[in-house]
């Protein structure tokens, strides 16, 4: 019998990344602001955690300008959406095996 | 490795965040119901204008009470309208408050875009076919027009909105067959529907 933990995404472990990638899959694209105020993060905090799952290629990255304001988007990419497709199964399965 | 409860929370986390990022919640459904109610009232009006007695006076500038009729009709259904907007903005406001959220974020913004451009293409055909003497078709291609809105801003609504629009959009060709009692079908449509499935919305998400 397969082991459900070796399934689980070492990157998206972290709560805070796994939260992000599940707002960009529910999502087209989200800004920088607006995940700071859903996620109720601080800005250094979010901004590594983004940093981190961009190095992964789990989320691409684009900068804009609105009304001269910088405007950061962010969308889940298919690498990252298969990431969290596969992290989610794996959490089921390790809650199913809990509950036998 | 985590413990496994910390796992049953990140499940619970993310399904509450993919919703409230997707989902404008502080719809209330008892905005539905003032805007039926809204419909009612504006209809009653429409049929005494529409069916008031003819004097022998007027009898003589026919062409010319059509035209004022029409205009007072787009009136109504305008008013209706602005006032229907009013409440659910002002409802929504004070239920945003009481959940503790923000009224103006990403998701109402999206919501706004894909509620208006389906409405606002609707609303300015319906005012040139008036134009050129259209009448009959304003009711179907109103309740048809609405009930594309509503599915089209529906992901960002709950599911009932959903349901609502099938139904105008089904209620708008059925008044399309049965041309001449378009302001019952109105009526219905922007009415009675609103009221029930704005009840059916408020027991379900606002107690």
């Amino acid at each position: 019998m397969k082991n459900p933990f070796e399934n689980l995404d070492k990157i998206l472990e972290h709560r805070l990344r796994l939260q992000i990638v599940s707002v960009l899959s529910a999502n087209e694209s989200y800004d920088f602001n607006a995940l700071k105020e859903l996620l109720a993060a601080t800005d250094g905090n979010l901004a590594t955690h983004l940093k981190a799952l961009e190095r992964e290629k789990y989320i691409s990255v684009n900068k804009s300008f609105v009304d001269r304001k910088p405007n950061t988007r962010y969308k889940v990419t298919e690498r990252g959406r298969n990431a969290f497709k596969k992290h989610l199964d794996a959490m089921e399965e390790l809650i199913k095996q809990q509950r036998k | 490795m985590k413990p496994n409860t910390a796992y049953e929370e990140d499940i619970q986390s993310i399904r509450s965040l993919m919703e409230r990022s997707v989902k404008f919640l502080s719809l209330s459904g008892l905005s539905g119901v003032l805007a039926g109610v809204y419909a009612l009232l504006g209809a009653s009006l429409a049929y005494t204008i529409i069916y008031q007695p003819a004097t022998p006076f007027d009898y003589h500038d026919q062409g010319i009470k059509e035209i004022t009729i029409t205009y007072r009709l787009i009136l109504i259904a305008v008013g209706v309208l602005v006032a229907s907007l009013a409440t659910g903005y002002a409802m929504a406001l004070r239920k945003s408050k009481k959940l503790g959220t923000k009224i103006w974020d990403t998701t109402s913004k999206r919501l706004l875009i894909n509620l208006s451009v389906p409405l606002l293409s609707g609303g300015i055909f319906i005012l040139i076919l008036l134009m050129q003497g259209y009448y009959l078709i304003a009711v179907p291609a109103s309740l048809i027009f609405y009930g594309l809105a509503l599915i089209n801003a529906s992901a960002n609504l709950f599911d009932e909105v959903r349901y609502l629009g099938y139904t105008e959009i089904i209620l708008g060709l059925i008044s399309a067959v049965f041309m001449g009692y378009g302001l019952y079908f109105w009526t219905f449509g922007f009415g009675v529907l609103h009221i029930v499935y704005g009840l059916v919305m408020y027991k379900k998400y606002d107690q």
